[in-house]
C-alpha cells in the first residue's frame, strides 16, 4: 500500500518535470525552426545587409529590414514613454490616495480595460485617434498627416499597456509595509513626499520587472498597431511619419505573394529578428533586476 | 585605507558645537499632551472609551495593559496614525500644547506628526542610506546644504550611540544594519526633526536583552530635553524607567499617576490584580 502512493509520488514529479522542460525546450526549437526557415535568404544576402538596408523592394529582390526593426523601436518607445508616467500617477493616487470606495469602482475598469481583445483598440483608434492627429495635432507641426502615424500607433499601444502597468504598480505599492509609510508619516511627511521618497523607492525592483513586461507585450502586439500605424516601409523621421512595425509585417503579408522567391524566408526572418530582441531584452533586463535586487 | 568617498557624509569639524535648525526650535516651555474625553471606534466596536488623561513633559509615561486593551491605539491617536486605519470614527480632542491634534487642518498635521516623534515596534529603516535615513526628516522639512545635513546626520548618531559603529558605512543601505542597531537608527532619525514628543509602541520587543537594555538607557538619557510616552508590555521594564503610569483596561484609562505610586500603592482593583499577574 505503501509502496503505491510512493510510485504515485514519484510518477507525478517525474511527468511535471518533463512537462516544464518541453515547455523550455519549445522556446529553443522555436528559435531553430525561424532559423531554418529564414536560411534561404541569410544564404543569398548576408545578415548585416538584411539589418542595415532600407529599401524593402521583394521584386526586386532587395530585403532590407531596417525600417521595420526601426518602426518596432519607435513605436514601443512611444507607448512606454506615455504609459510609465500616467501608470504611476494612476497608481500612487490608487494606494496612497484613494478612497475605497474609488478603488472599488477603479480596479474592475482596470480589469476590462486590461481584457478588451486588441482590435477593439485598434478600431478606437482607426475612429478617434487616427482623425484627431490628422485634423488637430499634425497641422501645427506638419504640412499633410493623413492620421495613420507612428504616434498614433505609440498612443493606442500605450493606452493598451496602461492597464496592465496599473495593475502590476498597485501589486507592488500595497507589499510595500504600512510600517514603513507610518515611519515617514511620523516625521511629518506629506502623502506625495512619502509616495516619491518611500513607496516608489521601495518598489523600484518591481518597477523596472513591470515595464520590462509592458515592453515586452508592446514589441509584440500586432493587430491594434497595424491597424493604426499606417504601413509604409519607411524609416520614420518625425512622429508624424507612417512606419511599419515588424508584426505588422508578418500579419500583413503572410499567406499573400508568396509564390515570390524568398519571400517567405523574408518573413520568417522577420519574426526571427523579433524573436531575437524580445529573448535579448528580457535576459538582459533579468540580468539587471538581479543586480538592483542584490544592491537593495 | 580611509575611502575617499567618506568627505560625502563626515563634517569637517566634528568637535563643533551643534545647535538645531530654526525650523526645529522646542519652545520654552515643554508642552504636555491633553487627552480629552476622546473616544475611537473602528466599524462601529469601540476601542477607547471616554479616555482623559495628561501626559507630562519631560517624563518617560509608560502605558501599560492587556494585550487588546487599546494602549497602542491610543498611541497612534497621539500622532493620528489612527487616521489609516479604514473605518475608523473618533470623538473628543486631544491637544499638544494649546493646539487640537484632532481636529487640525493637513498643513498643520505636517507640522504636528513632526513635534511628535514616533519609534516603532519593529525597526523600520527607510529603503535609502544610513546617512539618507537621518537627513530624510530634515530634508522633507526643506532643509538643505549638504554641509548643514552632514553635522545633523553626525550629531544624531553620536546621541545614540551609533556613530563610531556606522561612521565608515553611511552610504551604505540601513537595512544592513543589525536589528538593534537598526531601531537605534530609528530613533535617531526620529530625534533628527527635534520632536517634542516620542511615542515608542513595544521599541524594545523585538530586540535583544542587550540592544532593549542600551534604548531604555537612551530614554533614559533623553527625558531631560524630550517628552517620551511608550507602550510595554514588560511590567518589568515600566517598573525600571516609568515616571508616570498609565494603565488602560478594555480601552478604558483605569488608573494614573506616578509610577511608584502606581506601582506600590495602586488604588484601583483592577490595577492590583494586573501588577500582581491575575489579569494579563
Amino acid at each position: 500500500m505503501n509502496k503505491l502512493r510512493i510510485i504515485k509520488d514519484r510518477a507525478t514529479g517525474a511527468i511535471m518535470a518533463t512537462i516544464t522542460i518541453v515547455a523550455l525546450l519549445l522556446v529553443i526549437v522555436m528559435g531553430i525552426g525561424l532559423y531554418l526557415k529564414s536560411a534561404p535568404i541569410l544564404a543569398e544576402h548576408s545578415l548585416w545587409d538584411l539589418l542595415t538596408a532600407s529599401s524593402w523592394r521583394p521584386f526586386k529582390n532587395e530585403f532590407g529590414f531596417l525600417p521595420f526593426f526601426m518602426g518596432t523601436i519607435w513605436v514601443t518607445l512611444i507607448a512606454i514613454t506615455i504609459a510609465l508616467p500616467l501608470s504611476l500617477l494612476t497608481a500612487i493616487y490608487l494606494t496612497e490616495y484613494a478612497h475605497r470606495i474609488v478603488k472599488r469602482f477603479v480596479f474592475p475598469a482596470l480589469d476590462i480595460l486590461a481584457s478588451l481583445p486588441s482590435v477593439i483598440y485598434g478600431v478606437w483608434g482607426t475612429l478617434i485617434i487616427v482623425p484627431w492627429i490628422s485634423d488637430t495635432l499634425a497641422p501645427h507641426f506638419v504640412d499633410f498627416s493623413a492620421g495613420y502615424t507612428t504616434l498614433a500607433a505609440g498612443i493606442v499601444l500605450s493606452i493598451m499597456v496602461l492597464p496592465l502597468l496599473v495593475s502590476l504598480f498597485v501589486e507592488l505599492f500595497s507589499s510595500v509595509s504600512d510600517e514603513l509609510r507610518a515611519a515617514s508619516y511620523s516625521l511629518g511627511s506629506t502623502r506625495w513626499q512619502t509616495a516619491i521618497s518611500v513607496v516608489t523607492k521601495k518598489s523600484l525592483p518591481g518597477i523596472f520587472a513591470a515595464v520590462v513586461l509592458a515592453i515586452s507585450r508592446a514589441l509584440g502586439e500586432t493587430i491594434a498597431v497595424l491597424m493604426v500605424c499606417g504601413n509604409l516601409p519607411q524609416i520614420p523621421h518625425s512622429l508624424f511619419d507612417a512606419c511599419y512595425p515588424l508584426p505588422a509585417l508578418i500579419a500583413n503579408n503572410y499567406g499573400e505573394m508568396l509564390s515570390l522567391p524568398l519571400y517567405e524566408a523574408a518573413l520568417m526572418f522577420a519574426a526571427l529578428i523579433l524573436f531575437f530582441v524580445v529573448l535579448l531584452f528580457n535576459v538582459t533586463s533579468r540580468v539587471i533586476l538581479y543586480r538592483i535586487e542584490k544592491q537593495q | 585605507m580611509r575611502n575617499p568617498f567618506l568627505r560625502w557624509f563626515i563634517p569637517a569639524d566634528t568637535n563643533e558645537p551643534f545647535v538645531p535648525n530654526a525650523k526645529f526650535q522646542h519652545p520654552a516651555v515643554a508642552p504636555e499632551i491633553t487627552v480629552d474625553h476622546f473616544n475611537l471606534s473602528i466599524d462601529g466596536a469601540q476601542i477607547l472609551k471616554d479616555v482623559c488623561v495628561k501626559l507630562p513633559a519631560n517624563k518617560i509615561t509608560c502605558i501599560i495593559g492587556p494585550s487588546g486593551c487599546g494602549k497602542s491605539t491610543l498611541l497612534k491617536s497621539l500622532n493620528r496614525l489612527s487616521d489609516s486605519i479604514e473605518g475608523v470614527k473618533t470623538s473628543g480632542d486631544i491637544r499638544l500644547g494649546d493646539q487640537s491634534i484632532v481636529n487640525c487642518s493637513e498643513s498643520d498635521l505636517v507640522e504636528l506628526r513632526r513635534r511628535i516623534g514616533l519609534v516603532p515596534q519593529r525597526p523600520t529603516p527607510l529603503p535609502m542610506s544610513i546617512f539618507g535615513n537621518i537627513a530624510y526628516g530634515c530634508k522633507i522639512h526643506g532643509l538643505k546644504g549638504r554641509r548643514q545635513l552632514k553635522k545633523i546626520v553626525h550629531h544624531y548618531l553620536k546621541v545614540v550611540g551609533l556613530w563610531d559603529e556606522v561612521k565608515d558605512r553611511l552610504g551604505n543601505p540601513a537595512t544592513r544594519l543589525s536589528i538593534g542597531q537598526q531601531q537605534r537608527l530609528c530613533l535617531a532619525r526620529s530625534l533628527a526633526v527635534e520632536p517634542e514628543f516620542i511615542l515608542a509602541d513595544e521599541a524594545t520587543s523585538a530586540l535583544d536583552p542587550v540592544s532593549s537594555k542600551t534604548i531604555e538607557d537612551l530614554f533614559v538619557k533623553l527625558k531631560k530635553q524630550y517628552s517620551i510616552i511608550m507602550v510595554t508590555h514588560t511590567l518589568r521594564q515600566a517598573l525600571r524607567i516609568a515616571d508616570y503610569v498609565v494603565f488602560i483596561y478594555m480601552g478604558e484609562v483605569i488608573e494614573v499617576g506616578d509610577a511608584k505610586q502606581v506601582f506600590e500603592n495602586p488604588q484601583h482593583e483592577l490595577t492590583k490584580k494586573y501588577l500582581s499577574g491575575a489579569i494579563s
